[in-house]
């Protein structure tokens, strides 16, 4: 089995992983970081979105040997203490979220999005969002909160 | 999915020992599409052979008359290139509409032109556009290289290093996505070189093919009246689900008539 080591929302790890580790299988069961959700397993929905150098990628569709040396951020990073991202008090004030398995993928793709693009439209967002399915809400609250969320981080 | 060994070469050379290593290695490139594959246990390779650790695998390169992309270049690094906005805007349209963000952050052209499925977007700029797909054994027509379904001129064992795409006078790109997997139920890639054109269609058939009575038609005239309905007989396209061959072979003279419009500003 190798070793790997990689920074996950600024810490240093090195733990063995075997080959067919998923990199969201790492991230859940040997990191004990189960904010970050396998919805699907099939890389179609979504919620197991971390970033990987920066960069979005459904974790699921990754294997964990791959990340070697990588930084990874999961949606426990995004918080200050008890003081929520601008992105999640959004989803928050807007109501974003029904049963809010989808969430953590919605607010990592959220905040990477309006990185990328600060000035980001309505059509960007529904674009940007098209890897995120979410089976309650219907977007619209989501996308508001999107919306609120860019503002909020522009500040 | 099956276990499997690892290897993670950082050379070609490598990349070559480490496949003659392995009883029967995959290269996985992006994995967006051989991840999902092998945990549904439709692929048993005895190793996978990482590419993402090779060097000089990744990469954009524009010079005076075409555009060479390395293989392991990510979809999102197409989509966002200077020079290929300027110089093949409908390139950088194609690789922007792959798939989503997420997919798009990994998935790379290398894997996907190797991989061939029908309903890829890639295939029909590569075929489309004329361009020569470079190995680490030869260079490969665009003509010759897409065989069949999920199948290409490739050896076994031969590596995409590079795909040189010509820069064209005129190009555009229209697709019919799938609503929910973002692939092309059709799409058509329409380019013009001077006094030749080339149409390529994905997503229609088992593999991305050419139109030639509708690159004479546009060679005659470059506008979207030029495509006649019916161009394309629907008998051998794909028929499932998603749409009839009837629907496709209708869906290909109106995104054709819009990659032109597309290509003509």
């Amino acid at each position: 089995m190798p070793a790997i080591t990689v920074r996950v929302n600024g810490l240093e790890v090195t733990k063995e992983v075997g080959a067919r580790t998923l990199l969201s299988t790492f991230i859940r069961e040997q990191l004990k970081l189960t904010g970050t959700h396998v919805g699907c397993d099939t890389s179609q929905c979504g919620a197991c979105v971390v970033t990987l150098d920066g960069k979005t990628v459904k974790s699921c569709a990754v294997f964990a040997w791959e990340a070697d040396g990588a930084d990874i951020g999961t949606i426990e990073g995004l918080a200050d203490g008890d003081k929520m991202h601008p992105m999640q008090e959004a989803f928050r004030e807007h109501h974003g979220l029904q049963c809010g398995f989808c969430t953590p993928g919605m607010v990592m793709t959220a905040v990477s999005l309006v990185e990328n693009n600060p000035d980001i439209d309505e059509d960007g967002i529904r674009h940007g969002l098209e890897g995120n399915i979410c089976r309650c809400t219907g977007y619209q609250n989501i996308i508001d909160a999107v919306k609120t969320g860019a503002k909020a981080m522009r500040g | 999915m099956y276990d499997f060994g690892i290897k993670n070469p950082t050379s070609i050379d490598d990349v070559k020992a480490a496949l003659g290593d392995a009883e029967d290695g995959q290269f996985l490139a992006g994995g967006q599409t051989l991840i999902p594959v092998l945990k549904q246990r439709l692929a048993m390779p005895s190793d996978l052979i990482s590419l993402s650790r090779v060097d000089g695998l990744s990469g954009i390169t524009a010079g005076g008359d075409s555009i060479s992309i390395k293989a392991m270049t990510r979809h999102a690094e197409v989509a966002a290139n200077a020079d290929i906005k300027s110089a093949i805007p409908a390139l950088a349209k194609l690789a922007g509409g792959i798939g989503d963000p997420h997919v798009r952050n990994r998935g790379t052209i290398g894997g996907s032109v190797a991989n061939n499925d029908p309903a890829a977007d890639y295939p029909a700029a590569v075929l489309g556009l004329g361009a020569t797909v470079i190995t680490n054994e030869r260079e490969i027509d665009a003509d010759n290289f897409f065989t069949g379904m999920f199948d290409t001129a490739l050896n076994e064992g031969e590596l995409i290093t590079e795909i040189s795409f010509p820069i064209p006078e005129a190009v555009g790109y229209i697709k019919f996505p799938n609503p929910a997997t973002r692939y092309a139920l059709v799409g058509v890639m329409v380019a013009k070189f001077g006094n030749t054109v080339r149409v390529a269609v994905t997503g229609a058939g088992p593999c991305v093919f050419r139109v030639p009575e509708m690159e004479q038609a546009l060679t005659a005239s470059f506008s979207p009246d030029s495509i006649k309905d019916g161009l394309v007989p629907a008998d051998d396209l794909n028929n499932d689900i998603h749409a009839s061959r009837e629907y496709r072979a209708h869906l290909i003279g109106v995104l054709a008539r819009r990659a032109v419009a597309e290509a003509n500003g």
